[in-house]
């Protein structure tokens, strides 16, 4: 299983790169997109849109299922990715090159909530 | 505990995504789906079968038996080998499996069933027979020396493929119309399908089940999962048990008026039903003109009222989302109706439930 160590991670499959100005980078897992299979379609939010931890964010859609994207944490979209709309092959060619949205946390300091690599690794086994 | 075919080992060493299949452990895919998809479209592929139970239906009051079991009409058949797709319906005109016959002979037919309706259909079958006092021997080809694998080789060099492998197949395969079997040697060959392409449904002795399936993997068959078995049928327009119609469903509203026989005198059960019930939905395909994927169970808006999504999914070579649904009544081809997705109305256009056929977009 393809888990970087210099990521975080959340139970529900996201993946979250901490950039060096504080906003978080999200993408899903190369587990995810294993469990999806082959995507076929990416909705991606609105950039500026206020999110919940937790809250249902976007979609990524394979040939065989629908599977909802979760805020890691709560915060607001600054940014996504239009690329993984007309391509959203790439997020199974490389799930952590293939971002999804970008997000300013409300609170830094619910980062610590995020699981790493070897907290990530063992939700996966435990499911 | 799950079941599992002749070939389970095979798919294991291979690599797949096993998935429960109506209680089967079944390869979804090798790698990628949309991939398995292309080669049978394009050139060739394979799919493990087995879980399908194939029912041999012998003795001398069999024709009798299938008249009044099913409800398209085994009078069809007159060339042995010939075969016949055909829903069994309950009383109330509901769909109790939709099945394969093959006639062999006047005492001898071979049924194909669903994987996840076998025990159900084997029950429902017994049963009739019981209450119309028959001289028919059902035997399920699952156990003991009669245990059959089957392999479905589908694809436009699919055939070329399986002469390859078997050369001694080849003289009495070469000239078979389509829905056709023939017995050769222990093996069973049947030009039926379940993709829209060319191709071969191959019945083997299970023991000799899975060095068949190396020798196609050898010959450069490509292995597929049930993941592209969907979707090359729902591209062919070709239903699902269970998801485009159940037991709660009549043929006549999911497309299959065709292969239901209301015209000879012949009585069969739920045909009473189906007379006094009529039509009451149209089942026709949509493709989606917005972006998303359409889904079973997703409701469609049309200006004659609401209907339902049976099978959604994308299709890979049309690169657009497409479906079966259960419309109102007065619905037609070219009209554009709403689909709800996530709660947002997304249009979509109203076509005929055929997609794909030998390799070519028919819409």
């Amino acid at each position: 299983m393809n888990i970087p160590a210099d990521l975080k991670y959340t139970s529900s499959h996201e993946w979250v790169h901490i950039e060096a100005d504080g906003t978080l980078t999200v993408g899903i897992t190369d587990h995810a997109q294993d469990l999806l299979g082959d995507l076929v379609f990416v909705e991606l939010p609105e950039v500026g849109k206020d999110l919940a931890a937790g809250q249902e964010t976007c979609v990524v859609e394979s040939v065989k299922a629908a599977a909802d994207v979760y805020a890691p944490v709560a915060g607001t979209v600054t940014a996504v990715n239009e690329a993984v709309v007309d391509a959203p092959e790439s997020v199974n060619q490389d799930a952590y090159a293939a971002w999804l949205f970008k997000l300013a946390p409300a609170n830094a300091a619910d980062l610590a909530g995020l699981l790493d690599a070897a907290g990530y690794k063992a939700a996966v086994d435990a499911a | 505990m799950l079941k599992t075919t002749v070939l389970n080992a095979a798919h294991r060493s291979l690599g797949a995504r096993m998935v429960d299949f109506g209680g089967w452990d079944m390869p979804v895919h090798y790698g990628s789906q949309i991939e398995e998809h292309h080669a049978v479209r394009r050139d060739c592929g394979m799919f493990d079968v087995s879980h399908m139970c194939a029912v041999d239906a012998v003795g001398p009051d069999v024709k009798p038996f299938l008249l009044r079991l099913i409800a398209n009409n085994v009078e069809k058949l007159k060339t042995p080998g010939k075969a016949l797709y055909s829903a069994m319906l309950n009383e109330a005109g509901g769909v109790v499996d939709d099945l394969i016959v093959y006639y062999l002979s006047d005492s001898h037919y071979r049924l194909v069933i669903n994987a996840g309706t076998t025990d159900k259909d084997l029950d429902w079958m017994a049963a009739r027979l019981g209450d119309w006092r028959l001289d028919v021997t059902l035997t399920p080809l699952r156990l003991g020396p009669k245990a059959v694998g089957m392999i479905a080789v589908q694809g436009p060099k699919a055939k070329a493929r399986v002469w390859e492998v078997l050369p001694e197949v080849k003289n009495a395969t070469e000239h078979l119309g389509p829905f056709f079997g023939v017995q050769v040697g222990q093996l069973f060959i049947a030009t039926t399908g379940y993709t829209g392409e060319d191709g071969f449904e191959i019945t083997i002795p299970a023991a000799k089940a899975e060095a068949l399936w190396n020798a196609l993997l050898a010959a450069g068959v490509k292995p597929c999962g049930l993941g592209a078995r969907d979707t090359l049928r729902l591209e062919a327009g070709m239903n699902l048990y269970g998801q485009d119609m159940d037991e709660t469903v009549s043929p006549l509203d999911a497309g299959l008026a065709w292969t239901v026989d209301l015209k000879s005198e012949r009585d069969f059960v739920g045909k009473a039903a189906l007379v006094a019930h009529g039509q009451k939905w149209q089942f026709l395909g949509l493709k989606l003109l917005d972006k998303g994927v359409l889904r079973a169970h997703q409701k469609v808006t049309t200006a004659r009222g609401e209907g339902e999504i049976t099978s959604g999914s994308f299709s890979p070579t049309l690169e657009v989302s497409i479906a079966l649904a259960r419309l109102p009544l007065g619905v037609a081809i070219g009209d554009t109706v709403q689909v709800d997705i996530r709660g947002k109305r997304l249009n979509a256009l109203v076509t005929q439930p055929v997609f794909v056929r030998h390799g070519k977009g028919l819409i």
